[in-house]
């Protein structure tokens, strides 16, 4: 049976490889679908959809608050706190609030009821339309150590719409932020470039997804005449290699003036709709070998 | 007073740690009784927040001044709070530097680099 709405992820080990062309692109053929930008570091593409009717929601998180007048000293929170969120000062505990991961242990832990709970914005997350795409929009404050909360948020069940495909623009590397990213995909698309520092990120980032045993495939971007190590890394892991994107001035350039190619260009479109036609074959293929198994 | 510098090697000809939060060892020294000592660094495989660690154990050690080339803004707000001075060290060995200190020609470390969080940019 074919998945309706399967969830792509869209990944690769460095910034700069084409994540985001590729995302975008994507979702602009797939006509009705969802575009989430989880790149809540440096999200970019927004600049592309030029969405409208945007809406947006402040992100918090829980930090903790500490009353001093019951504090007793014991110190309890700053040894138990694993992210050294928690110092202790003079007998107090101090708050680094943006080390804090809101796991709510301290307040758990304090035996005098001296820490509460409250809200702190991190971020945002901004919901709009272009075309026939959704695109929501995850931003982390500036300073912020993690973008956690948002990308969580971004991908809820809830938010998503039933029956469209949702193309998610994947955070660069493969720390927490990208695995949070991709552990409710469907479909890995890892995009590779013919550099041998590309390679080195591609493979880590193949060996998150293996890690999470997704099912994946590659799409090599900037493709030149003369050999490509991507193309050889993808023969050598026997990971399917579902398009190539030529290395192209007009491409760049569209790309550069934050203008979606696939709907500017008849050739551009092309190419992203046969991709993605074997990106959604490869989908289905995968459904049915789960349902079978 | 009590002195603590962050250190590369558990001898006194140890070179001072080019980082403060994830420096192997610290060294202790204490001016009035000239006794020192070695501790192992906790926080030098933390993920995060391995400054606020590192300056926690300065603190709870008693130290009153630190002597490290660079600082981080947390390690730095932690041990201002807790009225820990820091001084900028001179490259060279932990020997150089106590005596540096002994002589007053160390200067007052004023430029403090934001939290890495774990990301040795």
């Amino acid at each position: 049976m074919r998945n309706k709405s399967p969830k792509i992820a869209v990944l690769s080990g460095k910034g700069g490889t084409g994540k985001t062309l590729v995302s975008v692109n994507l979702a602009s053929v797939a006509g009705e679908s969802l575009y989430i930008d989880c790149d809540v570091e440096e999200p970019n593409g927004h600049l592309f959809f030029k969405p409208e009717r945007v809406c947006e929601e402040g992100i918090t998180v829980k930090v903790p608050e500490v009353n001093e007048d019951l504090c007793g000293g014991c110190r309890k929170c700053a040894d138990f706190c694993k992210f050294h969120a928690i110092a202790f000062i003079k007998d107090k505990p101090y708050v680094f609030e943006e080390l804090c991961h809101s796991c709510g242990g301290c307040a758990l832990i304090c035996p005098d009821q001296a820490i509460d709970e409250r809200e702190r914005v991190v971020g945002r997350v901004q919901r709009g339309i272009s075309g026939g795409v959704r695109v929501s929009t995850g931003v982390l404050n500036t300073g912020e150590a993690s973008g956690i909360p948002i990308i969580k948020r971004l991908l809820e069940p809830h938010g998503l719409q039933e029956g469209l495909p949702v193309f998610i623009d994947c955070p660069p590397g493969s720390a927490c932020a990208v695995m949070e990213s991709l552990q409710g995909a469907d479909f890995c698309l890892l995009v590779g470039e013919p550099t041998l520092f590309g390679v080195h990120n591609l493979r880590m980032v193949h060996d998150l997804v293996r890690l999470f045993g997704k099912p994946e495939g590659v799409v090599l971007n900037k493709c030149l005449a003369e050999e490509n190590p991507a193309e050889l890394f993808c023969l050598e892991k026997n990971i399917p290699i579902l398009g190539r994107i030529q290395f192209d001035n007009e491409l760049g350039k569209l790309n550069s003036d934050g203008r979606i190619a696939a709907r500017e260009r008849p050739r551009f479109r092309k190419l992203f709709a046969s991709l993605l036609e074997e990106v959604m074959k490869e989908v289905g293929h995968e459904t049915a070998a789960h349902t079978q198994r | 007073m009590k002195i603590a510098i962050p250190v590369d090697d558990k001898s006194l000809n140890s070179a001072v740690s080019q980082s403060f939060g994830r420096a192997p060892y610290f060294f202790f020294y204490d001016t009035e009784t000239e006794e020192s000592d070695f501790l192992d660094n906790g926080a030098v495989a933390s993920q995060g927040g391995a400054g606020i660690k590192a300056a926690q154990a300065i603190v709870d050690n008693g130290a009153k001044a630190l002597l490290a080339p660079r600082c981080g803004g947390n390690a730095e707000e932690v041990l201002r709070r807790s009225e820990v001075v820091i001084y900028q060290s001179l490259p060279g060995t932990i020997k150089e530097n106590l005596d540096a200190f002994a002589a007053q020609r160390l200067v007052l470390l004023s430029d403090f680099h934001p939290g890495l969080h774990g990301h040795e940019k």
